[in-house]
């Protein structure tokens, strides 16, 4: 039976879009297949895909060192804490550059935008003293503001694109009924963002959740998040891959199911503003 | 009360000037139309006067108090909106009651001004619907309730009509003159629609390129426009100018002559011409006629006009009922003119 032109083009993209997923996907997967090998079959030279004695001894003893829960905990706390903090400056600062522009504004977005083009070690040294001087080393507060900071570029970004589709008139009306700015945000931009809103604290959990360069640097016992955690694996005493995949794929779970539920969320709000 | 005075206002945007100094008096209670073509500053001046865009220089007085720098909020004014601008995320209740809300005012006295106005404008059946769930006439008296509930000094309507179908803003229209005749408050209404503005206002003023042309009530601006540009922006059709070379004076540079005032003669007349498209009306008639080494003349005709596409005609004008216009174009009163 002949396949037809449209029918032929439609399995290559299919074929194509399942190769393309199934690479991105390809680290994560062996991290997990690895987390339930042996240390011995995890550093194997003939790595096996499936055919190994599956083990949980990797989880059992991920979840023996009582440290995990805490981490779990400061992941949370930074992860939360950071992205509800950004959003209380981003969701004014985008009010701003969206409803009230000046000739600037763009070069402003531009600006803010050009602080994550930089390499984060560029700046590691002064943080890293500031942090010492203000005894912010190794804290929970300490790291929620340091990931407040280098989140909100794009939380801005995101905002600011969210909030230009929403008609000024409507603000403008709303000033005319006799809100104040704060009323203003409140019960009409709010609102009316809130699906952008919710994307953009989403987006921003996740990236809080998986940075790990400067959790490593300004976090040692106290408030290091699971990130950190995981590292620990990569120790002087050796590199336990099997443990570490455990430690990693139990870092990753609780944010994947995250992203499954609000995956529709996730993507309209990271294309907004691309089509009208 | 709700009067409103510019004195001296300006606007720029950056080194453009929108607005060059306007003095214009609007009185307590009258509905004066802004109308010109797109681009002529009298949505920026509205905007100014509900100060939702500063004012560069000059001053707005609201009931004779300085309020040049006052927040829209404190203005009291009230503003109906093109693309009505109703909260997409309220039911109609919430929408009209928000202002009373912001005011403070209490739950019950809320409830009986939403019942009100839901009764002026018809909305009855629709206060626990959403704005998209109502026709583009439903929205607009929306957002017309939520300004009335204020009980502003003025209201200041941004194009109100532009997004309705003809029959609709027909309708539209009406209600809004009544409602003006009901209220008797001070309405600011601005609109590019000639028609409109004839309808509806006490007093129009005609706006160009950032200034006012001339404020007058309908029937002067359309007997006795002060130059060539109100003279063809109020009246439809537009009015026919014709320039004039062999000097009927010394001062007429051209003469208009509005389309219901030409008269079709089959034997003689001032100009002679063959007749192009005619459009019919039904109640009247548009004939389009190419008058040789002038242009092209409207002729406004009975809806019974015989007259055919290619016939050849003669039109004129009574005397009386031409305006005569100078080099720059300003209106010449009678005795300036020889005829």
């Amino acid at each position: 039976m002949a396949i037809s032109n449209g029918k032929k083009s439609k399995l290559i993209y299919t074929f194509l879009a399942w190769s393309i997923s199934g690479l991105i996907f390809f680290p994560i997967l062996w991290t997990l297949i690895t987390s339930f090998k042996t240390e011995a079959e995890a550093i194997s030279t003939t790595p096996s895909l499936f055919m190994f004695d599956w083990t949980l001894e990797n989880y059992k003893d991920v979840l023996q060192r009582s440290e995990y829960f805490s981490h779990f905990w400061n992941s949370i706390v930074i992860s939360l804490g950071s992205s509800i903090l950004g959003l209380l400056i981003a969701i004014p600062a985008a009010w701003s550059m969206a409803f009230v522009q000046t000739k600037r504004t763009k070069h402003l977005l531009m600006w803010m935008l050009s602080t994550k083009m930089l390499p984060p070690v560029g700046v590691l040294i002064p943080i890293y003293l500031l942090f010492r001087d203000f005894g912010l080393l190794d804290t929970k507060t300490g790291l929620v503001i340091v990931m407040t900071l280098i989140n909100l570029p794009i939380m801005v970004w995101m905002l600011y694109t969210y909030f230009r589709e929403i008609p000024n008139e409507i603000l403008e009306a709303s000033r005319m009924d006799g809100a104040t700015i704060g009323e203003e945000i409140f019960y009409v931009l709010l609102p009316i963002a809130l699906p952008g809103i919710a994307s953009t604290l989403l987006l921003n959990v996740i990236l809080a959740w998986n940075e790990a360069f400067w959790t490593l640097i300004l976090t040692a016992a106290n408030a290091a998040p699971l990130t950190a955690f995981i590292a620990s694996y990569s120790s002087p005493e050796g590199l336990f891959y099997a443990k570490l995949s455990a430690a990693s794929a139990m870092a990753i779970v609780p944010i994947l199911i995250l992203g499954w539920f609000s995956q529709k969320q996730l993507v309209r709000g990271l294309s907004f503003g691309a089509v009208k | 009360m709700g009067s409103i005075t510019l004195k001296k206002v300006t606007k720029n945007f950056d080194e453009v000037s929108v607005i060059k100094p306007i003095d214009l008096e609007i009185r307590d209670g009258e509905f004066i139309v802004f109308v010109g073509p797109s681009g002529c500053g009298k949505s920026t001046l509205l905007r100014m006067i509900a100060g939702l865009e500063d004012t560069t220089s000059g001053n707005i007085e609201i009931d004779g108090q300085d309020a040049t720098d006052t927040p829209p909020a404190k203005r009291g004014l009230a503003m109906v909106f093109q693309s009505y601008a109703l909260y997409p995320h309220m039911s109609v209740r919430n929408n009209i009651a928000f202002p009373l809300k912001r005011a403070k005012v209490s739950e019950d006295e809320i409830e009986k001004k939403i019942a009100n106005a839901a009764k002026i404008l018809n909305l009855g059946d629709y206060l626990d619907r959403k704005p998209g769930q109502l026709s583009g006439g439903q929205r607009q008296r929306v957002a017309i309730g939520r300004a009335i509930v204020r009980q502003p000094s003025a209201f200041l309507f941004d194009e109100p009509l532009s997004n309705l179908d003809a029959s609709l803003r027909v309708n539209m229209r009406l209600e809004i003159s009544e409602l003006h005749k009901s209220l008797a408050t001070t309405m600011v209404y601005v609109t590019h629609d000639q028609v409109e503005a004839m309808t509806m206002a006490d007093r129009i003023a005609v706006f160009n390129a950032g200034i006012i042309e001339q404020v007058g009530t309908p029937l002067e601006l359309y007997n006795n426009p002060v130059n060539k540009f109100v003279a063809g922006f109020i009246g439809s059709p537009k009015m026919n100018f014709i320039d004039v070379n062999s000097a009927l004076d010394d001062a007429t540079a051209s003469i208009g002559v509005r389309p219901e005032h030409l008269k079709i003669s089959r034997d003689e007349g001032m100009w002679a011409g063959k007749v192009g498209v005619i459009e019919h009306l039904g109640s009247e008639t548009f004939l389009h006629v190419q008058v040789a080494g002038i242009g092209t003349f409207t002729v406004k005709a009975g809806g019974d006009c015989d007259i055919n596409y290619g016939d050849n005609i003669y039109l004129s004008a009574a005397p009386d009922k031409i305006l005569h216009f100078d080099e720059a174009g300003i209106t010449l009163s009678k005795d300036q003119t020889s005829d």
